[in-house]
């Protein structure tokens, strides 16, 4: 399985977004070393699902609850830092910390607890069934979060500093997005060896034949729960960064059409592609802040693009570039 | 707690059951006909109750809204078929998902295009105004008890469509077989959009019918076509009567959930924590029943051929 042809557009793409902050910051416009960020940001997120939707077939249409999930716990640690509140009294008392490290680990833990029940029910079906039922159990989550005073209910939680990463300051947006890219860097790798490890080749067979699977004695649910849930960490781990990125934890970032916009930036760069995702986050950022720019109306024509992407431009952005995917 | 009280909130769940059903009766012919699965039916939702108010707010009818509702949506929904959704019957569910999500973006701004970002009024028609006495003492809004009417006619009138006519002995064959009847000589294109259409009529009358007692915005339509969603899946996706028995369970559920777990967990914890407690636990309420529904039946109550 090479990637030749796809391969030269991976680095062009991971160099332009490197570039992008210096570029700012060398022509005086710090606002793009925000977007910059975003766009790794999404891209993360985006990568994660890519897991699940690319990979695996999951066709999940509630992947924004673990991006709230991740949100909510850097929100959650940061108010509990300023109050000097413990986390836990009972059993044991735990200390919140404004530490990244700690935060993106309880982001990942919790969702990962999260997506392992939803998806113990949610894959014991399939197709539409599916992408209801993951959509209708992230709806669960964030009307939780808005009927819930403990944690801002409806209004969010703000994030009066933003986490700590031993060494640096992530305060200077420069550095904030150097650990958004590296972070993205690291997925991206982890992505590409869990593809190309015998557990990405069973998820890979439970999408596109699943009775050949059972019949080489691999049971597809297992290998799809695994998936699953590892998906949801790594979008856990981007809502946690996001968050941090606008110091402000939404009840939005829970929302069905966040859930949309995840599964649009993977059908926009290329679904299934290493660098699908990052593709599709940087062009989703770029029609937004572009088209936003010149129109209040701009969501209806990004869904005009939209549209025409899945009626005339299947393959997304990198199957414009480089062709047909690989088989399958 | 009175029980006239507690037959208020029964019907209140039993209205927001029927207009769920308006909903879910669109969405599961849809599926269980073309294989389409359609989120911009909020859409046809939303432009019913501004097709509605607009109308009538200029002509001071709202039975002629009504009727504009019914024909702007079911338009809606047959231009929809030709122009974008005919073109998605043999893509994969992604790209179904993925096209109708971009419908909602266009069909949402473009209504803010149209009338503005300011939420419209719709009032209910005189006829229809003041309440009745019920037998127990409990005085009930008309209007809603006209929605519940309505619902059930519509229900029949679905039930005779499909079983008595010629149409729907073709949508029941387009259900279980699709190409025999193309080989049969059924019109099989004509057949979808009429059927697209008739979900999409079915919807803005929901949107109409609803916008008399709700503020008539923009993005009124989805979080009516998640629940409609879980209506489907608890009902089995593609039977008419899952979607009927699905509706009536979630509303009567969410309705009561919402009226009496913050009562129940006020008694257990004290009023204040048990209120938020319960209302933050009945806000989950349905969803929670769907995920044990789903457990024991993955394919839904009432699983048709799909």
């Amino acid at each position: 399985m090479t990637m030749s042809r796809e391969t030269p557009i991976n680095l062009v793409l991971a160099a332009l977004l490197f570039a992008m902050p210096f570029a700012a910051l060398a022509l005086d416009e710090p606002f793009y070393v925000t977007l910059a960020t975003h766009m790794a940001v999404l891209a993360l997120a985006a990568v994660g699902l890519n897991l699940a939707l690319g990979l695996g077939g999951l066709v999940s249409f509630g992947h924004a609850a673990f991006f709230g999930l991740g949100g909510y716990a850097a929100g959650i640690l940061s108010t509990h830092v300023l109050n000097m509140q413990p986390l836990l009294t009972w059993p044991l008392e735990i200390g919140a910390s404004d530490q990244m490290p700690v935060i993106w680990l309880v982001a990942i833990a919790v969702s990962g607890l999260v997506a392992l029940a939803i998806g113990a029910i949610s894959l014991r079906t399939s197709g539409v069934y599916f992408i209801m039922i993951t959509l209708a159990f992230a709806q669960m989550i964030y009307y939780f979060a808005i009927s819930w005073p403990a944690y801002g209910g409806e209004d969010g939680l703000s994030i009066a500093t933003r986490g700590a990463f031993p060494g640096v300051n992530t305060a200077v947006p420069l550095t904030f997005f150097l650990v958004c890219y590296a972070v993205l860097v690291a997925v991206l790798v982890l992505f590409a060896l869990v593809r190309d490890s015998r557990f990405g080749a069973a998820l890979q067979a439970s999408r596109q034949n699943e009775t050949r699977l059972a019949a080489v004695g691999i049971g597809p649910f297992p290998v799809r729960l695994a998936a699953f849930v590892l998906s949801a960490m790594i979008t856990a781990l981007a809502g946690a960064l996001y968050a941090d990125l606008n110091r402000f934890a939404s009840p939005s970032m829970l929302s069905w059409q966040m859930s949309g916009e995840l599964i649009v930036l993977i059908i926009l760069g290329g679904t299934g592609r290493l660098f699908g995702p990052v593709a599709g986050a940087m062009l989703f950022v770029l029609i937004e802040s572009v088209l936003g720019g010149l129109t209040e109306r701009w969501q209806f024509f990004l869904g005009l693009i939209l549209l025409g992407v899945v009626l005339f431009a299947r393959g997304g952005l990198i199957g414009l570039v480089a062709g047909k995917p690989r088989h399958g | 707690m009175s029980s006239a009280l507690f037959i208020e909130q029964m019907l209140n769940g039993l209205q927001f059951g029927v207009m769920l059903f308006l909903m879910a009766a669109g969405l599961t012919l849809i599926f269980g006909v073309m294989g389409l699965i359609n989120l911009a039916h909020g859409s046809f939702y939303m432009v019913g109750a501004f097709a509605c108010a607009a109308v009538a707010a200029a002509t001071g009818s709202f039975w002629l809204g009504l009727a504009a509702s019914l024909a702007a949506a079911a338009a809606a929904g047959a231009i929809v078929e030709l122009l974008v959704v005919r073109r998605l019957y043999d893509r994969d569910h992604l790209d179904q998902v993925l096209a109708t999500f971009a419908l909602i973006l266009i069909f949402s701004e473009g209504t803010r295009w149209l009338f503005g970002s300011f939420p419209l009024y719709l009032d209910i028609p005189p006829v229809l105004a003041g309440a009745v006495d019920l037998p127990g003492g409990a005085r009930y809004q008309l209007y809603r008890l006209a929605i519940i009417a309505v619902g059930v006619a519509v229900a029949a009138g679905l039930y005779l469509l499909i079983s008595k006519t010629r149409l729907g002995m073709q949508i029941r064959a387009g259900q279980s077989d699709r190409e025999m009847i193309g080989a049969l000589g059924v019109d099989i294109r004509t057949l979808y959009t009429i059927v697209f259409a008739l979900g999409a009529a079915l919807a803005g009358l929901a949107g109409a019918l609803v916008g008399a007692l709700q503020s008539v915005q923009v993005g009124m339509g989805e979080p009516v076509l998640i629940l409609a969603f879980v209506v489907i899946v608890i009902g089995g996706i593609g039977s008419i009567k899952g979607a009927l028995v699905g509706a009536i369970l979630v509303g009567l559920v969410d309705t009561l959930g919402r009226f009496l777990l913050p009562k129940a967990f006020a008694l257990a914890m004290g009023a204040s924590q048990g209120a938020t407690v319960g209302a933050a636990l009945a806000s989950m309420l349905i969803y929670i029943v769907m995920a044990l529904i789903l457990a024991f039946r993955p394919q839904g109550l009432f699983a048709a051929n799909t």
